[in-house]
């Protein structure tokens, strides 16, 4: 059990490590001088320009540079942004919280309503009518879901605010656009699954020891079918994150999604960098919580590993 | 000698079983390949303005209304489908490229290099894809090429774990083995032999690919990072037209619902190629 802990806390560093290297190689690989990448459309005076390269030991060799730059990331030093002055760490702590409280809040709609959607619809023509909705939130954009809900609800009817982050009402609408479609996506999942576990001789015996079949899909079938939803837990993250940058825009909210996009629309490179090495990070934590979920929902697994 | 073996008579009615979201993904598909192709041939000039005619609601005159600047958004959706589309293709024959090329050699190196470049392809594939394009296009700037690339670099991945794994079977597999018994060299090994049996697939995840990539393409050109106005790209125009949609919903919503429309096809017609494909009714 520690071993499998240990394991996977190794193979989360390696990851991190990966993704700290591919943003310093990123950064090479830029086109022109490396102070031009960091600098970006900032001010660019001689005193900058040697700011820069005292901070990230330009004139050193290039090996000193490299390791610094992960000594300095394993610290959680994520470097400054020479455009807006001020340490990234502080820019995006900033714009953390109003960007968690959309991932939090679409990540429970959409698990909620996936896990309704597949334990109700189980009747063959419910089941097709949802299966099709699933299909088509799932290849709609989501700027599209966002845009419809905004004019339905915000223009036409007056019930959400427009754009912003005031209070709990202006997240209603990008919660729910963030998090239809991963509702899509599990409650697919999640079928499949039921359809599996009650194929399974122990849903026989399940049914032949007198439970009805709202009992064993809700005891039994559900627990199996969750296994494969947690190997999702992964993308989820990814989702959200990725998705977060879009509907931010549309909803005129603030947060990671618009810091990434005003520092990709600017080359400040160090911002960008340090949302990368972020999300590799959320990465790894939210894998490696899905492990041990696995050990918590399938009792089988706790007793081979232990 | 009379036996009479029973008619499958129920296999014939399956076999013709009508299916009316496969035909309409058809049609759709067809309908947007030939606004790609001749645009001009079904619509009038995207970039016409008329400042007297703006942001008028759908009409017989302007199907789909028109836009902040008087343009006829039906005009612009039907040549928006080109530059969706190629950006889509694009980038989809850049990541089946590569996908093919890094695939094949994760699959034939040796395995410590393999496990390498396996765990490289599963990070990046599990990386949100958007962040993936937006680190690419930070680095090489905004524009329509750079767009392609970084949804072709972004998408590669997937396509080198699929083709990996399908080289490791077909490595196996017996007329491999005769081939190396037989003394073919190595690159006649590997195009001769393996190349050839690893493309199987390559349709059907190219065709699922496809939708993916016109798909994160009108989200990042949405969020102006794709063709610069006044190019009629979908995204880019439902971008313009979220400043407008308090008074006039067909300039966002109708480019929109051309996206869809297009994305759920291609996933309609992949699934039922691929489940064909795996011999499995869809």
């Amino acid at each position: 059990m520690t071993r499998a802990v240990a394991r996977r806390i190794a193979s989360g560093a390696v990851v991190l490590w990966a993704a700290a290297t591919a943003a310093y190689l990123a950064l090479l690989a830029a086109p022109g001088d490396i102070v031009d990448s960091l600098i970006g459309d900032g001010a660019d005076t001689p005193q900058i320009r040697a700011q820069i390269i005292t901070e990230w030991n330009l004139d050193r060799p290039a090996v000193v540079q490299y390791l610094d730059y992960l000594w300095r990331a394993a610290q959680g030093d994520l470097g400054r942004s020479y455009l807006l002055q001020r340490p990234v760490g502080e820019v995006i702590g900033d714009q953390l919280p109003p960007t968690l409280r959309l991932a939090v809040a679409a990540a429970v709609f959409g698990v909620v309503l996936a896990l309704v959607l597949a334990v109700t619809t189980r009747h063959r023509w419910v089941r097709r009518a949802s299966s099709t909705a699933e299909l088509i939130i799932v290849s709609t954009p989501p700027f599209l879901i966002g845009i419809v809900l905004l004019s339905v609800f915000s223009f036409r009817f007056g019930l959400f605010p427009v754009s912003g982050d005031q209070g709990w009402a202006a997240l209603v609408l990008p919660a729910v656009t963030l998090g239809l479609p991963i509702a899509g996506v599990l409650a697919q999942v999640l079928r499949d699954g039921l359809d599996r576990a009650l194929d399974e001789p122990f849903a026989v015996t399940a049914r032949a020891r007198g439970l009805t079949e709202r009992a064993v899909l809700m005891r039994h079938a559900l627990r199996h079918s969750l296994i494969p939803a947690v190997t999702l837990l992964g993308w989820l993250t990814g989702a959200l994150l990725g998705g977060a940058v879009i509907i931010e825009q549309v909803f005129g909210r603030p947060g990671l999604g618009q810091v990434t996009l005003q520092a990709v629309g600017n080359g400040d490179m160090p911002v960008v960098l340090a949302v990368v090495v972020l999300a590799a990070a959320a990465f790894v934590v939210v894998n490696t919580v899905a492990d041990l979920a696995y050990l918590l929902i399938d009792p089988r697994l706790r007793r081979s590993t232990s | 000698m009379t036996l009479a073996l029973p008619r499958p008579v129920a296999r014939r009615f399956t076999l013709r079983r009508p299916r009316p979201g496969l035909t309409a993904a058809g049609l759709v598909l067809l309908v947007t390949l030939a606004a790609a192709a001749w645009p001009s041939l079904f619509a009038g000039d995207p970039l016409a303005a008329d400042p007297l005619r703006v942001l008028e609601a759908p009409s017989a005159a302007h199907w789909f209304g028109t836009d902040q600047l008087g343009r006829d958004v039906f005009d612009r959706v039907v040549h928006g489908a080109r530059h969706s589309l190629s950006i889509g293709v694009a980038a989809t024959v850049i990541a089946v490229g590569a996908g093919i090329l890094l695939g094949v050699v994760a699959g034939l190196v040796h395995r410590v290099a393999d496990e390498a470049l396996s765990r490289g392809f599963d990070a990046l594939a599990a990386f949100p894809l958007v962040l993936l394009a937006l680190l690419f296009i930070a680095i090489a700037g905004t524009g329509t090429t750079s767009l392609i690339v970084a949804i072709g670099i972004a998408t590669t991945p997937h396509h080198a774990r699929v083709v990996r794994a399908q080289t490791l079977v077909v490595r196996q597999a017996p007329y491999v083995t005769h081939a190396v018994a037989f003394g073919a060299s190595r690159p006649r090994l590997v195009l001769r032999h393996v190349l050839p049996n690893v493309l199987g697939p390559i349709p059907v995840l190219a065709m699922i690919g496809l939708g993916e990539a016109v798909l994160i393409a009108a989200g990042l050109s949405f969020l102006g990072l794709g063709p610069q106005p006044p190019s009629p790209e979908w995204g880019a125009m439902l971008s313009e037209g979220r400043g407008y949609l308090h008074i006039a919903w067909w300039a966002s919503l109708l480019p929109g619902a051309a996206v869809t429309a297009t994305v759920i096809s291609l996933t309609v017609i992949g699934r039922h190629v691929q489940h064909r494909f795996e011999g499995r009714p869809s």
